[in-house]
């Protein structure tokens, strides 16, 4: 069940990034993915007795952290050059 | 270790000379440059000595072992007998005197190091090419004479034509070479050594090798050939004349193109069985003879003068060889080696007091204004003429008379020919002299103005190597080779006519200096007459029958259309660019295609990363 509820949130993140223009959208979206893998991660910990799924969770939290304190800004700078939020507006720097 | 150190001293002076010579100065390249060619002389000298002391016995040195092959090993080894012995003391000999000669004329060169490291170079080859026991020593020296050579033609590159010069005589030579080692290979294969003594051993042996004599003998002489200037292979050495005169004196003259003389006399044991082959050099040694000779007479370039001659005197030392009396052949080189290289110098110093002029139309009259240049070159010619008692009547002499008499093929035809050739080379060297030294000046004022005799250096050598041309006849080499190369027997009903040819010979000397008096003397107004009377065939003599056109039309372009069409545009341009470019152009395409997918929308990133997740995941399951 928990599992469902994992691949349900994996699901959602990936279409919302796929399909959504807004960058901090897709962004938030990104983290709903890794929070679906948390999620089975920890399910699978506990079916499983073992510890090492409840390990690799606190190694995505640090991951997740660090990956949106550089994101946030690298979006700020990319707003104050162009006014708007729409990924489609930057598609000239060839990311 | 006295034969090593004899071919290592000159090498030694190549090495010091090209890599010190332009910083430590002239002198430091004259002292380096002439004095070791001399220590040299003087180890030569001593190793003959030696050899006299132990009655011929061959001294052999062996210095390493170069490879071990099977149950075969390849020394560097020398061999000093007496055939060596002889040539050793010429090359070192001539060659330091005209070392010598080369610090006067040479002086005012700005690559003064450079030629005597050159010249060094080529001593160190020569003297391995004398001096080994084993064929591959003799062709390492072989291909080494042609390097020096080589280099020493183009010795003034900066003019195209110098160096194409060099690139003739070296690509003509390697021709030579192509028969030259097939028949080393034949004679590996058949006697299991390529030692020349064990060869000729073998061959004289009653079991003698299975292998045709004759078969191995054509190809090494087509080596000869190829290095002594015979036809067909003749037509790079008068082109050589483009080097400085001391080259064409040492190398085109003394030395090195009597290796193919040389080499057919130390492997005298395959031509002594070798009755076809040995026809064969008789006959084309005389075919050079008359060609060379003919040419010569209407020639007006000094040097290109005796560069013909050279050739012809070859061609008779080739016919000695192929009547089977090769201590002559060597004894024609010895004489040889000193007249025409006095006459060679004797060019260079009229060519250095006519500041660089060679065409003798422009001389005339030198007589009186370098009198030392003027007397060495009359006696020089006189010996190469066969004037009697010079060098060059002994040596002629003996070859005619073996021409005509010898057991191994000689014939009344043979000497017919011969002699022919004798009379025109008394003639037209007696030309030379009249042209250049004697008559009126034809020079323009300002040359006749700088006309001056020659630094002592030069002159020293010349009355040097003209006194040896006036008594080299006396040295009796046939009889000190006699060991080792015996002289063929003549038939007994043949012995009375030896006096009678012996006057013809001198009877031909000086008809030849008669001729070129009455055509020449008096202003040259009847040989003119004749010239305008003979208009084609002087046309042909002074083309020199278009040997080289011929060679060009026959060789020269389809070579070159080949090249041109095949090689260029089918084989380079087709065939290896368009694969090339082809495969270029595709991976440009392609890459081309890939990098649309590149256009910065995040969206569609995003997209196909899922989409190659979702492949990855479905091939991995494709079992389950």
């Amino acid at each position: 069940m928990l599992l469902l509820v994992a691949m349900a949130l994996f699901a959602l993140g990936l279409i919302g990034v796929i399909v959504r223009r807004n960058l901090l959208v897709m962004l938030m979206c990104m983290e709903l993915m890794l929070n679906g893998v948390n999620l089975s991660l920890v399910t699978f910990a506990q079916q499983t007795g073992t510890t090492a799924g409840a390990v690799l969770v606190f190694l995505i939290f640090v991951v997740a952290a660090a990956e949106i304190a550089i994101a946030i800004p690298i979006v700020l700078v990319l707003v104050r050059q162009r006014r708007t939020l729409d990924a489609d507006a930057y598609t000239d720097l060839h990311g | 270790m006295v034969l090593t150190l004899i071919v290592l001293l000159p090498l030694a002076g190549f090495f010091a000379n090209g890599l010190l010579g332009d910083r430590l100065g002239k002198p430091f390249v004259t002292v380096v440059g002439c004095g070791l060619p001399i220590i040299a002389f003087v180890l030569a000298i001593k190793s003959f000595l030696v050899l006299l002391a132990g009655g011929g016995t061959p001294i052999v040195e062996t210095v390493f072992t170069w490879a071990r092959i099977g149950g075969q090993s390849f020394d560097i080894a020398f061999w000093f007998d007496r055939l060596s012995a002889v040539m050793v003391l010429i090359v070192t000999g001539v060659g330091s005197l005209i070392h010598i000669y080369s610090t006067g004329y040479m002086k005012q060169d700005k690559s003064y190091a450079r030629f005597f490291a050159y010249l060094n170079l080529f001593l160190f080859f020569m003297l391995l090419l004398v001096l080994g026991r084993s064929l591959l020593v003799l062709f390492v020296g072989w291909e080494g004479v042609g390097l020096a050579s080589y280099l020493l033609i183009g010795f003034w590159f900066e003019e195209a034509d110098n160096a194409r010069a060099g690139k003739k005589a070296f690509i003509t030579n390697r021709i030579g070479d192509a028969g030259f080692l097939l028949g080393m290979f034949l004679l590996f294969w058949a006697t299991g050594t390529l030692d020349m003594d064990r060869i000729n051993a073998a061959f004289m042996s009653p079991k003698a090798p299975v292998v045709s004599a004759s078969l191995v003998g054509i190809l090494l002489f087509i080596g000869a050939t190829g290095k002594s200037a015979q036809i067909p292979l003749h037509v790079w050495l008068p082109d050589a004349m483009a080097g400085p005169t001391p080259v064409s004196a040492l190398i085109h003259a003394a030395t090195m193109v009597t290796a193919g003389v040389y080499l057919v006399a130390r492997m005298s044991g395959i031509y002594m069985h070798a009755e076809g082959a040995s026809q064969v050099v008789a006959v084309i040694g005389v075919a050079t003879a008359l060609f060379a000779a003919t040419i010569a007479v209407v020639q007006t370039d000094i040097k290109k003068v005796l560069a013909y001659s050279t050739i012809s005197q070859l061609g008779l030392m080739f016919v000695a060889l192929g009547v089977g009396a090769y201590s002559v052949a060597i004894f024609h080189v010895t004489t040889h080696a000193f007249f025409k290289a006095c006459l060679f110098l004797g060019a260079g110093s009229v060519i250095h007091a006519l500041s660089g002029e060679q065409d003798v139309r422009k001389m005339g009259g030198l007589a009186r204004k370098i009198p030392v240049t003027f007397v060495t070159f009359v006696v020089a010619t006189a010996a190469i003429a066969g004037i009697p008692p010079l060098a060059g009547f002994f040596s002629k002499d003996e070859i005619l008379w073996f021409a005509f008499a010898s057991e191994r093929g000689g014939s009344l035809l043979l000497w017919a020919v011969a002699s022919f050739a004798a009379l025109l080379t008394s003639f037209y060297m007696f030309r030379l002299v009249w042209l250049t030294f004697l008559g009126k000046s034809r020079m323009t004022p300002e040359v006749e103005h700088h006309v001056h005799e020659s630094p002592k250096s030069m002159t020293g050598v010349l009355a040097v190597l003209a006194a040896l041309s006036a008594v080299g006849g006396f040295l009796s080499l046939p009889h000190f080779l006699e060991p080792m190369l015996p002289l063929p027997a003549v038939p007994e009903h043949l012995h009375p006519l030896e006096t009678p040819l012996l006057i013809g010979s001198i009877v031909i000397a000086f008809a030849g200096l008669a001729g070129a008096a009455w055509f020449f003397g008096n202003g040259a107004v009847r040989a003119e007459r004749m010239r305008q009377r003979f208009a084609g065939l002087h046309r042909v003599l002074a083309g020199k029958y278009f040997v080289d056109e011929l060679y060009e039309r026959l060789l020269g372009m389809p070579l070159c259309w080949i090249s041109e069409h095949v090689f260029l545009r089918t084989g380079d341009r087709m065939l290896f660019d368009g694969t090339l470019h082809g495969l270029a152009g595709l991976a440009r395409r392609t890459a081309g295609a890939f990098s649309r997918v590149q256009s910065g929308n995040l969206h569609l990133y995003a997209l196909l990363v899922v989409a190659g997740i979702v492949a990855g995941l479905a091939w991995s399951f494709r079992f389950v």
